[in-house]
């Protein structure tokens, strides 16, 4: 007869497999989906001062400030958690690329994917790393996300459609510029 | 179960048949090695897999979650990638999200990074006067993700009894048993 402990492994030993199964079969089914999509881009405002950045180095650096327009459909391309994200993206004398995220979003299943954003406040702050914003006429804002599965790979995919805009000429010195 | 039974096996058992069994549970123990050791060069990071610890990175990665790393050195690091890095000071790699980079002509990156689920970015947790992070503290990128699995290591990690005694009785029985 066989003994409680191999009845045991038995039991133990098919659950795990079945589970690993299941989730092989969870991530191969979304593996080839495409999640590319269109998003429109905008920007509203656009200023740049020049301040004393004491959450890096306490120099003197160019620090951005927008608003932006935001529109797009992700309901019909996302079945699991998505981590939106806006990049500008853009080169300076001192750096071949230059990457800042501006603003982010957690968007869960079951959560409303159509946006229309409109004037946002970006979130994080837009410092450069030195002074290459003022003036800078190629400064290109694009939307990606990342997405979580239940188990599988996970893809950072970039938007189709992106917006260049270019940064004024001149330091703004107005203290009515806020960043909600 | 009786447990005198458990030793029939070995009872039955001759000198070679027991140095067998020794062999064999070696055998068990090196290949889990060399398929460490082999993803590590398959991967090209020191440790291709990891466990998260912490809810800094939720609803994204919960405790107990799997990552599957790769550090392949002519892959460009970008801003939204998911990077797990060492900190001078910190036994635990940190597993965090790209926020801010800037590449130099000569191909020289600083990044910051920031969990999704903290309200600041990294600079707190790295080392005292450390602003950026830079190509050498990563560890490796997230490329795969696998639920639940690592919980097993919490657990293990949490209560070094249980380890123990979980090891010591897979070694008994892998010792005991005859195939």
């Amino acid at each position: 007869m066989h003994s409680i402990l191999q009845r045991g492994n038995a039991i133990l030993a098919y659950t795990l497999s079945v589970l690993a199964c299941l989730t092989f079969v969870c991530f191969a089914s979304t593996v080839l989906l495409n999640y590319r999509t269109h998003a429109d881009l905008n920007t509203v405002k656009v200023v740049v001062k020049n301040v004393p950045d004491y959450s890096a180095s306490r120099e003197k650096n160019d620090l951005g400030f927008l608003t932006f327009d935001l529109h797009t459909d992700l309901s019909h391309l996302f079945n699991w958690n998505l981590f939106l994200y806006l990049t500008a993206e853009y080169e300076t004398a001192n750096n071949k690329l230059n990457q800042v995220v501006l603003w982010d979003k957690i968007i869960l299943r079951g959560e409303n994917a159509v946006l229309d954003f409109k004037n946002m406040n970006t979130k994080y702050y837009f410092w450069d790393d030195g002074n290459g914003l003022k003036g800078n006429n190629n400064i290109t804002l694009t939307l990606s996300w990342n997405i979580i599965p239940n188990a599988g790979l996970l893809p950072n995919i970039f938007a189709h459609g992106s917006h260049s805009f270019q940064f004024p000429v001149d330091y703004t010195t107005s203290r009515m510029v806020r960043l909600n | 179960m009786d447990i005198a039974s458990l030793f029939d096996d070995v009872k039955r058992m001759n000198k070679r048949q027991f140095l067998y069994q020794v062999l064999s549970f070696g055998m068990i123990v090196s290949s889990a090695l060399m398929i460490w050791k082999g993803l590590m060069v398959v991967t090209g990071s020191e440790s291709p897999i990891v466990v998260v610890l912490s809810g800094s990175m939720e609803p994204a990665f919960h405790r107990g979650d799997l990552l599957f790393l790769t550090n392949y050195p002519d892959e460009p690091v970008r801003v939204g990638e998911i990077v797990v890095f060492k900190v001078e000071g910190r036994d635990i790699p940190i597993v965090h999200r790209v926020l801010k980079l800037h590449e130099r002509e000569n191909g020289t990156v600083k990044f910051l990074t920031k969990g999704d689920n903290n309200s600041v970015d990294d600079r707190g947790l790295y080392a005292p006067g450390q602003l950026w992070l830079t190509k050498r503290d990563v560890v490796g990128r997230a490329r795969g993700f696998l639920p639940y699995v690592g919980m097993v290591t919490i657990l293990m990690n949490e209560y070094p009894k249980f380890k123990l005694s979980v090891l010591g009785c897979l070694g008994f029985y892998v010792l005991v048993h005859r195939e």
